[in-house]
C-alpha cells in the first residue's frame, strides 16, 4: 500500500496557484513559465554573473521584468532580444541596451540557444516568490536533536550520590557513638599493634625491592617526558581567520593541492594566498544554512569569517579596493632547521597521499599537527615504503643493481639510501 | 591538617603540570638555536621587507626565471586577440594527456566537472553556479589559455597555479573533454 500525504498535493496545488497569481498580476503580458525549470536553466546559464539578490559582475535580476516594465517600460520582447543577442540590439541603437552596455567591463554572452520558452521559464524564476508558510505550515523545522545524557552528568550524579552516602555514615556513626556514651557503654577499642609503615622500615629488603621499582618507574617518566621535548604532536593552535578544513576537503572534496597547489613542485607545500580563496569566495559570500547550524557545534559563525577574509583582501562585494593587510597564518608543521624536508619528492615522485603525513585533514575542523614528525617516525616509514619506480626513467638503472643486490623485488625507500645521513642532514 | 596540605601540594603541583601542556602552545625546544633557522624561511614575517612579511611580489617589470611574458591584456578585445590568434607551443608529441588530466581534475574538475560537463562538486552541491558544460560554447586553444591566465567573469586567475607548460597541457586536455563531448 502507497502512503500519499495529501498535504503535499495541497500546498502543491496552492504554491501553482500562487505563481499563477503572481505571474499574472506582475505584468499583463507575461506567459506563465516553470519555476522549478527555471531555477535549473538559471543555475547553469545566467548565475556565473548573476545573483537574484545581489549585485555580481551582472545586476541583480529578482524581479527584473516588473522592474523593467515599471521602470523602462520595456516588455518581455524585449528581454528576448536582449538575452539571445545583446551586442545585435546595442548596435541597432536601442536607447536603454546602450545605457546598460557599461555596466561591467565584461560584456553579457550571448544565449541564442535559449528559446523563449526557456527565457520564460527563467523569468518565472526570477518573479517566484516562495510560498510563505504561516505558523511552520509544511516545512518541517529543523529539529535540534536533544543531547542524550552526557556520560559527565551520569558521572557528576554518581559523585554527589557517593558524597551523600559518605556524609550518612560520619552521621550514624555519630549518632551511635553518642548513644553509647549516653548509655554509658565503652566501646572495646582493638590493640594496638606495631604501625605498618614502622613494620615497612624494619623490613630492609623491602625497602630495597621497593625503592628500586619507585627510581626504575621514575626513570620510565623522567624518559618519557624528555623524548617528547621538541615534539609539537597535537599542536593545535587558533588561526586568525578559522578555515574549516572538514568543509573543504571534507565535504566539498576540494583537493589538497588545489589550494596547497606548490607542493607538487617545490620544497613547502605553500600558504595559500588569499587570491586562492577568492577563486571561490568572490562568489561564496555566505555559508548555506545547513552549515552555519553546523557551525554553531565548533562555535564559530563562518559567514564573520568570511567577512575576515573579504577584509583582509579588500574585497568590497563587487570589486577590489586596494586596502589589504596580510593574514598572519601560523605555522603548525616547522621542522627543525637542521633536518631537509621536500614536498615535491613526497608528492609528485613518490606519490605518497598527504593524508600519510598529515592525518585526516578532511575530518579536521581545526587543523593541528597529527604525526610527531620525528626522526624515528621519517625512518620508520622510509623502511616500510616502497619506492614507485614504475613509468620513472630515473629509477630504472639504480633499481636493477640495488634490487640484485639485496635480492629483493621491490626496494624501499630506506635501501635506496634514505637512511644515508646526509640525504635530510647536510 | 598535616596530611591535606600535603595533598593539596601534590595536586597544585600536577595541575600545573598537566596545564603546561597546551595544545594552543608549543612545546619547548632543547636548543632553540639548532631548531630555528638563520636564513628566512618561507612566509616568514621580518621587518627586512616590505609590509614586514618575507613573501613578496616579483619586482615590477620582472619576470621569475624560466617564465615568459604573456602580453595579450585583460580585456574584452584582448580575450577576441587570444581567441583568434594564440597558438599552444605544445606539439602533438609533447602533449600529455595523463598529466593534463591529473591537473584539471585538481584545479578545474571540482567546479566544471573532471568530463568538462559543468557538474563538478561545487556544483552539484550548489556552492558555485552557473558553470558551462564544454560543449554548448566556443572555444580555441588561445581563449582557454587566456581564460586560465585571467580567469573570466566570476572564474579567478589560475596563472599562480600552474607553470606555463602545464597551462598549455591543460588547455589540450580541455580540448580532448570538448571533443568528448561533442561525439
Amino acid at each position: 500500500m502507497k502512503h500519499v500525504i495529501y498535504r503535499n498535493l495541497t500546498s502543491n496545488i496552492l504554491r501553482l496557484g500562487l505563481i499563477l497569481l503572481l505571474t499574472f498580476s506582475t505584468t499583463v503580458l507575461a506567459q506563465d513559465g516553470d519555476p522549478a525549470k527555471g531555477k535549473t536553466l538559471f543555475n547553469t546559464h545566467c548565475a556565473a554573473c548573476h545573483k537574484l539578490d545581489k549585485a555580481m559582475t551582472g545586476p541583480a535580476l529578482r524581479n527584473v521584468e516588473a522592474r523593467l516594465s515599471e521602470d523602462e517600460g520595456l516588455d518581455r520582447d524585449w528581454l528576448y532580444a536582449w538575452i539571445k543577442n545583446n551586442s545585435a540590439l546595442i548596435n541597432a541603437g536601442d536607447a536603454y541596451a546602450n545605457k546598460i552596455k557599461d555596466y561591467d567591463a565584461s560584456a553579457m554572452n550571448s544565449f541564442s540557444f535559449l528559446s523563449n520558452e526557456d527565457i520564460d521559464n527563467v523569468l518565472a524564476y526570477t518573479a517566484f516568490v516562495p510560498e510563505p508558510t504561516p505558523g511552520g505550515g509544511d516545512d518541517t523545522p529543523i529539529v535540534v536533536p536533544e543531547p542524550g545524557i552526557s556520560n559527565e552528568i551520569i558521572l557528576g550524579a554518581l559523585a554527589l550520590l557517593f558524597a551523600l552516602l559518605a556524609m550518612a555514615l560520619v552521621l550514624v556513626n555519630r549518632t551511635l557513638k553518642r548513644f553509647a556514651d549516653a548509655k554509658g557503654i565503652a566501646v572495646a577499642e582493638s590493640e594496638k599493634g606495631i604501625p605498618i609503615w614502622k613494620a615497612f622500615v624494619q623490613n630492609q629488603f623491602l625497602v630495597l625491592v621497593t625503592s628500586i621499582a619507585l627510581l626504575l618507574a621514575s626513570g620510565y617518566f623522567v624518559y618519557g617526558y624528555f623524548m617528547q621535548v621538541g615534539v609539537d604532536q597535537g599542536y593545535e593552535p587558533v588561526q586568525p581567520i578559522h578555515y574549516s578544513h572538514r568543509i573543504h576537503a571534507g565535504d566539498n572534496k576540494i583537493d589538497c593541492k588545489y589550494c596547497h597547489s606548490s607542493a607538487r613542485v617545490s620544497k613547502t607545500s605553500g600558504i595559500p594566498s588569499l587570491n586562492v580563496c577568492m577563486n571561490c569566495h568572490k562568489t561564496i559570500s555566505e555559508v548555506a544554512p545547513e552549515t552555519l547550524a553546523e557551525g554553531q557545534e565548533y562555535g564559530v559563525d563562518y559567514n564573520a569569517e568570511i567577512q575576515k577574509l573579504y577584509d583582509a583582501v579588500g574585497w568590497d562585494g563587487r570589486a577590489y579596493t586596494g586596502e589589504t593587510s596580510p593574514v598572519k597564518w601560523i605555522r603548525i608543521h616547522n621542522l627543525p632547521d637542521f633536518a631537509y624536508f621536500n614536498h615535491s619528492q613526497h608528492v609528485s615522485v613518490a606519490g605518497i597521499e598527504c593524508q600519510t603525513c598529515h592525518g585526516p585533514v578532511e575530518e579536521m575542523e581545526i587543523m593541528y599537527q597529527h604525526a610527531p614528525l620525528t626522526m624515528g617516525w621519517c625512518i620508520n616509514c622510509h623502511r616500510e615504503t616502497n619506492v614507485k619506480v614504475k613509468d620513472n626513467a630515473y629509477y630504472t638503472k639504480i633499481h636493477e643493481q640495488l634490487s640484485k643486490k639485496y635480492g629483493v623485488e621491490q626496494l624501499t625507500a630506506a635501501q635506496m639510501g634514505g637512511l644515508e645521513c646526509g640525504k635530510c642532514h647536510y | 591538617m598535616k596530611t591535606t596540605l600535603k595533598i593539596t601540594v601534590v595536586l597544585v603541583m600536577l595541575f600545573t603540570i598537566v596545564s603546561c601542556n597546551k595544545k594552543t602552545r608549543r612545546n619547548y625546544q632543547y636548543m632553540p638555536n639548532m631548531y630555528q633557522p638563520v636564513g628566512y624561511e618561507p612566509y616568514q614575517e621580518s621587518d627586512a621587507f616590505k609590509g614586514d612579511m618575507e613573501a613578496q611580489l616579483p619586482v615590477e617589470g620582472t619576470i621569475p626565471r624560466g617564465y615568459s611574458l604573456y602580453e595579450i591584456e585583460d580585456t574584452t578585445e584582448g580575450y577576441e586577440e587570444a581567441k583568434a590568434g594564440l597558438e599552444s607551443p605544445l606539439d602533438s608529441s609533447a602533449v600529455d594527456f595523463a598529466r593534463g588530466k591529473e591537473l584539471y581534475d585538481i584545479y578545474c574538475g571540482i567546479c566544471h566537472g573532471n568530463k568538462g560537463d559543468g557538474q563538478g562538486t561545487l556544483m552539484k552541491r550548489e556552492k558555485i553556479l552557473g558553470v558551462p558544460s564544454y560543449d554548448t560554447r566556443e572555444l580555441t586553444e588561445g581563449s582557454i589559455y587566456h581564460v586560465i591566465y585571467y580567469g573570466l567573469n566570476s572564474m579567478g586567475s589560475y596563472a599562480n597555479f600552474m607553470s606555463e607548460e602545464e597551462r598549455w597541457q591543460v588547455v589540450a586536455y580541455v580540448e580532448k573533454l570538448k571533443a568528448d563531448l561533442e561525439k
